[in-house]
């Protein structure tokens, strides 16, 4: 008697989690893809040709995001410009150099929580300080993008130079290698897949940024050339987005924006998972 | 024969620890060296000191003196790179690149500036006739060289130590890794080398110290307890340790 009803409580226990479980997958997968169809359905309709590469123009009553994309591309470019050198210096310094192990510490923490902190306040500072010297610009936000995505960097590339065996630098030293010799054709050779998984993310990074856009890049679309964009106001996709959907009520404008972002994040993610899994392979030779 | 490197009174302490213990030895050119001596007794880090690897060690201190032919290795003016060039090391462990087994060769001229191709080419060749292994590679060069077994590996290793010309070849245990083949291999390879090269060899294996070596040096606790030709150190060795030791008493 007692066991039987210890098993039919066991069975509604069993039963009731079972159906817990398969609701919560359901409501996030369901969600998840709800949002990626409604997004696509209302967005790609109005992706066209033109809309993609022309500029907005009143006086044709059209609005085109080509000055959006080159900005865009700009900002990734002049970002990475700057924050690969110098992320993949500090992280080369505190991993082969440094000696003093409890400043690498202190410097790894500091990075660790810089990279948590919300993108506006990032804003904030690059509006008060890059935005002071460069004015409102597209340098200016791709500054403060630098010292945003300057940990993450830092720390990816660091973290791949911990990987590379150090039997390869004592092989280097061996055969009388300097350090930086030994660093440049060994080490740096070998975390190559560190640093462009750092480098991809950081694109996908910019590519979603808008708060602390926003206080330093502007929001102009128009069509610079490749240098005297640099020092132009100008809006991303994303800040793009936002201004379309909050200030003019272009929701079509917006929604197709939203399209193009989400299939240029899962391209970047495809992206990130090939290079792994080429070196990956290479690796395994 | 002359003497090509030789230690007076090296002492080195890792931090507090002291690792070796008034060192001095002089070991004779072109002939095979073996350092033997049971776990942590310092033969390794002796044999580090002398193209001074062990700087890579944080908080190594030394005191004594090591002169290779007539220069102090530990004075200031000592370029290390140019004496780890004079001075090639094996490691326990085959450790070659991560690229061909072409540029894992020419690594080390390219290193000392020689960037002409048919020179290259040429030390190339020469360096892996030179290990024994040209016959086994000669037709995958551009290969990546983790594809090689690892006896290979190792003499691959040797090969490239060999590139830079050096004058000297440390090898801290380098059969340790290797099957029984290959290790035949390797002591074979080493016996030819001794004609134009120094050879100092740490081994765990007594055998192998008697088999290839011409010399042998006792390591006990950090402390050179003997050394003298290995005939006679292993027939009729003077300190009780060494005996106690190679007849297999303590290891």
């Amino acid at each position: 008697m007692g066991s039987d009803s210890i098993s039919a409580k066991r069975k509604f226990h069993i039963g009731a989690m079972g159906l817990l479980i398969a609701l919560s997958v359901a409501l996030t997968c369901g969600l998840t893809l709800f949002l990626i169809g409604y997004i696509l359905a209302s967005g790609l309709p109005h992706v066209t040709w033109e809309f993609l590469t022309t500029s907005p123009s009143i006086l044709f009553g059209r609005i085109g995001i080509l000055p959006d994309i080159m900005n865009t591309i700009h900002i990734i470019m002049a970002t990475l410009l700057v924050v690969l050198p110098l992320g993949v210096g500090a992280a080369v310094y505190l991993t082969e150099y440094a000696s003093n192990q409890r400043l690498v510490a202190v410097i790894e923490y500091a990075a660790e929580t810089l990279s948590g902190i919300p993108s506006i306040i990032y804003g904030l500072v690059g509006m008060l300080v890059f935005t002071g010297i460069f004015g409102t610009s597209l340098l200016a936000g791709a500054l403060t993008l630098v010292i945003m995505n300057l940990p993450t960097i830092m720390r990816t590339t660091q973290e791949s130079l911990k990987t590379v065996p150090q039997s390869y630098r004592e092989g280097a030293f061996g055969l009388g290698a300097g350090k930086w010799r030994t660093i440049r054709t060994v080490v740096l050779p070998g975390c190559m897949d560190g640093i462009l998984t750092g480098c991809i993310l950081t694109v996908g990074r910019i590519l979603g940024e808008s708060a602390a856009l926003l206080f330093t890049a502007g929001a102009a679309h128009k069509l610079f050339g490749l240098f005297d964009g640099l020092v132009n106001q100008g809006a991303t996709l994303t800040v793009a987005l936002y201004f379309y959907a909050k200030e003019s009520g272009e929701f079509d404008v917006a929604f197709a924006i939203a399209a193009i972002l989400m299939l240029l994040t899962v391209a970047i993610n495809f992206t990130a998972a090939l290079v792994g899994w080429w070196f990956k392979k290479r690796r395994s030779l | 024969m002359s003497n090509i490197i030789t230690a007076e009174d090296l002492c080195l302490w890792y931090g507090r620890t002291q690792a070796l213990r008034q060192i001095s030895i002089a070991i004779p050119e072109n002939s095979i060296t073996a350092l033997i001596g049971p776990s942590g007794c310092g033969k390794s880090t002796f044999l580090k000191t002398l193209n001074r690897m062990n700087d890579l060690v944080p908080g190594v201190k030394i005191s004594g003196s090591v002169r290779y032919e007539d220069t102090d290795i530990f004075a200031p003016s000592m370029d290390v790179n140019l004496l780890r060039r004079e001075i090639g090391m094996v490691f326990q462990k085959p450790n070659p690149f991560p690229m061909s087994i072409y540029d894992n060769i020419a690594y080390g001229p390219r290193t000392h500036g020689i960037k002409n191709k048919a020179k290259l080419d040429d030390i190339v060749e020469r360096s892996l006739r030179g290990a024994a292994i040209w016959d086994e590679v000669k037709d995958r060069l551009r290969k990546n060289a983790l594809g090689l077994s690892g006896g290979q590996q190792q003499r691959l290793c040797i090969a490239r130590a060999l590139a830079v010309e050096p004058k000297v070849l440390l090898m801290d245990e380098p059969t340790s890794a290797l099957d029984p083949i290959s290790t035949s291999k390797i002591e074979e390879l080493a016996a030819q080398l001794k004609e134009s090269y120094t050879i100092v060899i740490v081994t765990h294996n007594m055998q192998q110290a008697v088999r290839i070596s011409d010399y042998t040096a006792f390591f006990l606790l950090g402390e050179l307890v003997e050394f003298g030709e290995t005939e006679k150190l292993f027939s009729q060795p003077e300190c009780q340790k060494t005996e106690d030791y190679i007849t297999g008493r303590f290891g």
